[in-house]
């Protein structure tokens, strides 16, 4: 994503690509399958670009890819085999939704654990405030309310 | 000898920012108020001497002084003035005088403003600020120098990245770096109650105006920024969980947290910790914003390491104000007396779930953008972080937020009944719930995103409008009565109201871009197509030069059931002098939406790629934050906002606060 890096990053990269991804000539026939293969390319990176997907990019690479995506589906695979030989091809690199592995457990529980320790460290905050407010009153401060209800002051 | 004399301002800044960081703090820590008067003019002149830098530099774009290394690298004589001047920032190095000249500027403003609270704070305040400056001027003369000369001087500039010869390049950044700098305040005030050790709500009532101004800005140019890729990529996607886009998409979530949480420190005294620690993660996050995208490491681990000057910098940059902060923030932190007691249903309880969701949000984020950097470092394994991603863990904290929104600004300060809300909002929530379902009727198969979003944002724009009208209509009012209560709302509950209705029309946008309708083609002239409610002819294709550029365009017309409603002109151009071409997609707003043409590659026999596009409802994406904006402005317009009211708020502060 090179333009978007330059707008805003403002001019880190030098040269920017004049998006246009899809060609017309790459349109599968049948509806169905180009749908699927539109919605498969929006979940492909294009391993060449910055964080850009092959349907978005107009690399020569994320052609080829999208080309191969679209004999596969005509050959009758499904979604899955077609990732499947993706990732065995390529790496899971080419994955825009990270799998779910070892490796990635804190990337994909991070908002679980936050939500679940700032949840936790919430209820014992309020827990220690709660025991502020309900203190008893010392000798003192009992004696200083009964002479405050009692008008002396 | 004016490239010079800007050059030898922007030393002496240096100079003077080093004394702006050690004289004042050094008078606030042994009470000596001459000391710490040195802080003001000091700020002051930093200002004038960093504008003269900045005039310089701008100077030499103008007359096209190709003598200088960065003007010979950006610019051109042919190109349009406008670029020349808005190229100054389209570099590396001109950016980062663009950022040091807005932080001076705020430096300046809290000078010129700040009069009204205690002086210890400050001028330990303005001594963190001078901190910044001279760290980052320094930044700039040892590594990114922008008035280094080259000799001999050639004839003609490289000229700039034509992508970035936009009118946006003179909106965009300036809006952003406004954004990010301003947190620079909060995070100075943060610094200094911390150095103090004191802290209570009058900091707030200082901080929250520049949090508020920062947050404005900030949130103009993340939709700037993204209208601009938005026109300029050529198909119309308009945000892509780039980490160039997530690093100002952080701080702005930071940045709203932290406005929540100060208003609840500002009214009753707590959440104060918590509050120091927002300020200064919303500038860390500025930094690693504006930072980490120039370190490189972004980009690559390679690219980074194959020229590590700037970007070691850089890092060490990060880990002293962000580490030190923190760790100051450890030391300190604990000191600072809690304050407040609210029960957990009250507007306090429902600030606390806004911050909790909204950091949660926030992090996500952050490791979304780093983890990928940091698992090959350690294992050499790549993977991918995009869009799917963030819809599975964004996605659901932020719908989370949503739908609790309404019922925030509808509680009770310290003890709030749920119930009450919840009947109030049921006229909202009714609305939401039979127009999603309405909409899941007329469109069976549509995903099951559109609906949700659209329900949601009508929850959110009719609960703002219900609270509002809940404070304004009484039964039985006559209608004068209705109208100057309706006067008597103090600003800020307005601007709550209007940024919260900005927040659901977004959503609005967001959820319509469903039912985009995507056409691509391969057109010539006189061809015509079906889009959507409307049928585009492309009339013509043709070519003419520009100032600095060679285009191919089409004259598309668009017309709806026979009527012409308007005429496109999408174009290709061509920058001979850098071999370069960019995308013009002919755009027009038709009712809310847009049709959006741009052209692709012609073909041999004439024929030409066409993509077109009907973006139903689009606008309102940028609309609504638009609204957010206003809305952030007339809060910032309210009485009590208004810095000259900060000194009374000194002296109240002595007296016994009454029970709210």
């Amino acid at each position: 994503m090179r333009a978007l890096r330059i707008l805003f990053g403002t001019a880190w990269l030098m040269v920017a690509t004049a998006a246009g991804a899809v060609q017309p000539d790459e349109i599968m026939s049948d509806p169905a399958l180009e749908a699927r293969a539109r919605a498969l390319s929006a979940q492909l990176r294009c391993m060449v670009c910055q964080n850009q997907s092959i349907d978005d990019s107009d690399a020569a690479l994320a052609r080829d890819i999208r080309l191969l995506v679209r004999d596969r589906l005509k050959s009758g695979d499904s979604d899955a085999a077609i990732k499947q030989f993706l990732v065995a091809r390529y790496g899971n690199f080419i994955l825009l939704k990270p799998p779910f592995t070892i490796e990635t457990l804190l990337l994909w529980l991070t908002p679980l654990l936050a939500l679940a320790l700032g949840s936790i460290a919430i209820w014992r905050a309020g827990i220690a405030k709660r025991s502020i407010e309900t203190a008893p009153l010392d000798a003192a401060e009992a004696a200083r309310v009964d002479a405050l209800l009692a008008g002396d002051e | 000898m004016v490239v010079e004399a800007g050059h030898f301002a922007l030393v002496l800044a240096l100079a003077l920012a080093l004394v702006q960081a050690v004289v004042p703090f050094w008078g606030a820590q042994t009470g000596d108020g001459q000391l710490m008067s040195v802080a003001r003019p000091a700020a002051l002149v930093i200002f004038g001497l960093v504008a003269v830098a900045f005039a310089a530099l701008m100077y030499a774009h103008v007359v096209s002084d190709f003598s200088l290394v960065n003007v010979f690298e950006n610019s051109h004589s042919a190109k349009p003035l406008v670029y020349k001047i808005s190229g100054v920032w389209g570099n590396h190095e001109g950016s980062m005088i663009l950022w040091v000249f807005i932080l001076a500027l705020f430096g300046a403003l809290v000078a010129l403003f700040g009069r009204g609270m205690p002086d210890q704070l400050r001028a330990n305040a303005l001594a963190a600020q001078g901190f910044l400056a001279a760290t980052f001027i320094l930044f700039i003369l040892l590594t990114s120098n922008p008035f280094a000369r080259l000799v001999p001087a050639p004839i003609e500039g490289r000229d700039l990245n034509p992508i970035l010869q936009d009118p946006g390049l003179a909106i965009h950044p300036p809006l952003l770096y406004l954004g990010y700098v301003g947190f620079s305040i909060a995070f100075s005030f943060a610094v200094a109650a911390l150095v103090d050790g004191r802290i209570d709500a009058a900091w707030a009532r200082w901080v929250r105006p520049w949090v508020l101004t920062a947050w404005i800005f900030l949130t103009l140019g993340i939709a700037m920024g993204s209208y601009w890729a938005y026109y300029t990529l050529g198909w119309g996607g308009f945000w892509f969980w780039d980490p160039v886009e997530n690093a100002s998409l952080m701080p702005w979530l930071a940045g709203t947290a932290l406005l929540h949480s100060a208003t609840v420190m500002e009214k009753r005294d707590a959440l104060k910790v918590w509050t120091i620690f927002l300020a200064i993660l919303a500038f860390s996050l500025s930094l690693l914003g504006t930072f980490l995208v120039r370190s490189g490491v972004l980009t690559s681990v390679h690219a980074f390491a194959s020229d590590p000057t700037r970007g070691i910098f850089i890092l060490a940059i990060l880990v002293l104000f962000i580490g030190g902060s923190l760790t100051l923030y450890a030391w300190r932190g604990p000191r600072l007396k809690p304050g407040g007691i609210f029960a957990p249903v009250s507007r306090e309880g429902a600030l606390v779930l806004n911050n909790l969701l909204l950091t949660t949000a926030c992090l996500t984020v952050f490791v979304g953008t780093l983890y990928p950097l940091a698992l090959e470092a350690l294992t050499k394994d790549k993977i991918s972080v995009g869009p799917p991603f963030y819809a599975l863990t964004f996605g659901p904290v932020a719908l989370v937020l949503l739908c609790a929104l309404p019922f925030g600004p509808s509680l009770a300060w310290k003890r709030g009944e749920l119930l009450g809300v919840a009947q109030r909002l049921s006229v909202a929530a009714a609305a939401a719930l039979a127009i999603a379902l309405l909409i899941v009727s007329l469109r069976r198969h549509g995903p099951i995103l559109a609906p949700l979003g659209v329900g949601v944002a009508v929850f959110i724009i009719l609960g703002s409008l219900i609270d509002i009208g809940g404070r304004v209509v009484k039964r039985g009012a006559s209608l004068s009565v209705t109208w100057s209560r309706a006067i008597g709302l103090p600003r800020s509950i307005w601007g709550t109201a209007a940024a919260h209705v900005g927040l659901g029309v977004t959503v609005l946008g967001l959820a319509a871009t469903v039912w985009g309708v995507e056409l691509i083609v391969t057109a010539r002239a006189g061809n015509t197509f079906d889009l959507g409610p409307y049928q585009v002819t492309i009339a013509d294709v043709a070519s003419r030069e520009g100032p600095n550029y060679r285009e191919t365009y089409a004259e598309a017309i668009v017309r709806s059931g026979g009527v012409i409603v308007a005429h496109v002109e999408p174009a290709k151009r061509f920058f001979s002098s850098r071999q370069t071409s960019t995308t013009q997609a002919g755009i027009v707003t038709l009712g809310l939406g847009q049709v959006y043409i741009s052209l692709g590659d012609a073909n041999a026999d004439g024929t030409m790629a066409v993509r077109l596009y009907w973006k139903p409802l689009v606008t309102l994406i940028w609309i609504g934050a638009m609204i957010m904006a206003f809305g952030g402005a007339l809060s910032l317009s309210d009485r009590r906002m208004r810095i000259g009211v900060a000194r009374r708020a000194v002296t109240a502060r002595q007296l016994p606060q009454p029970a709210e």
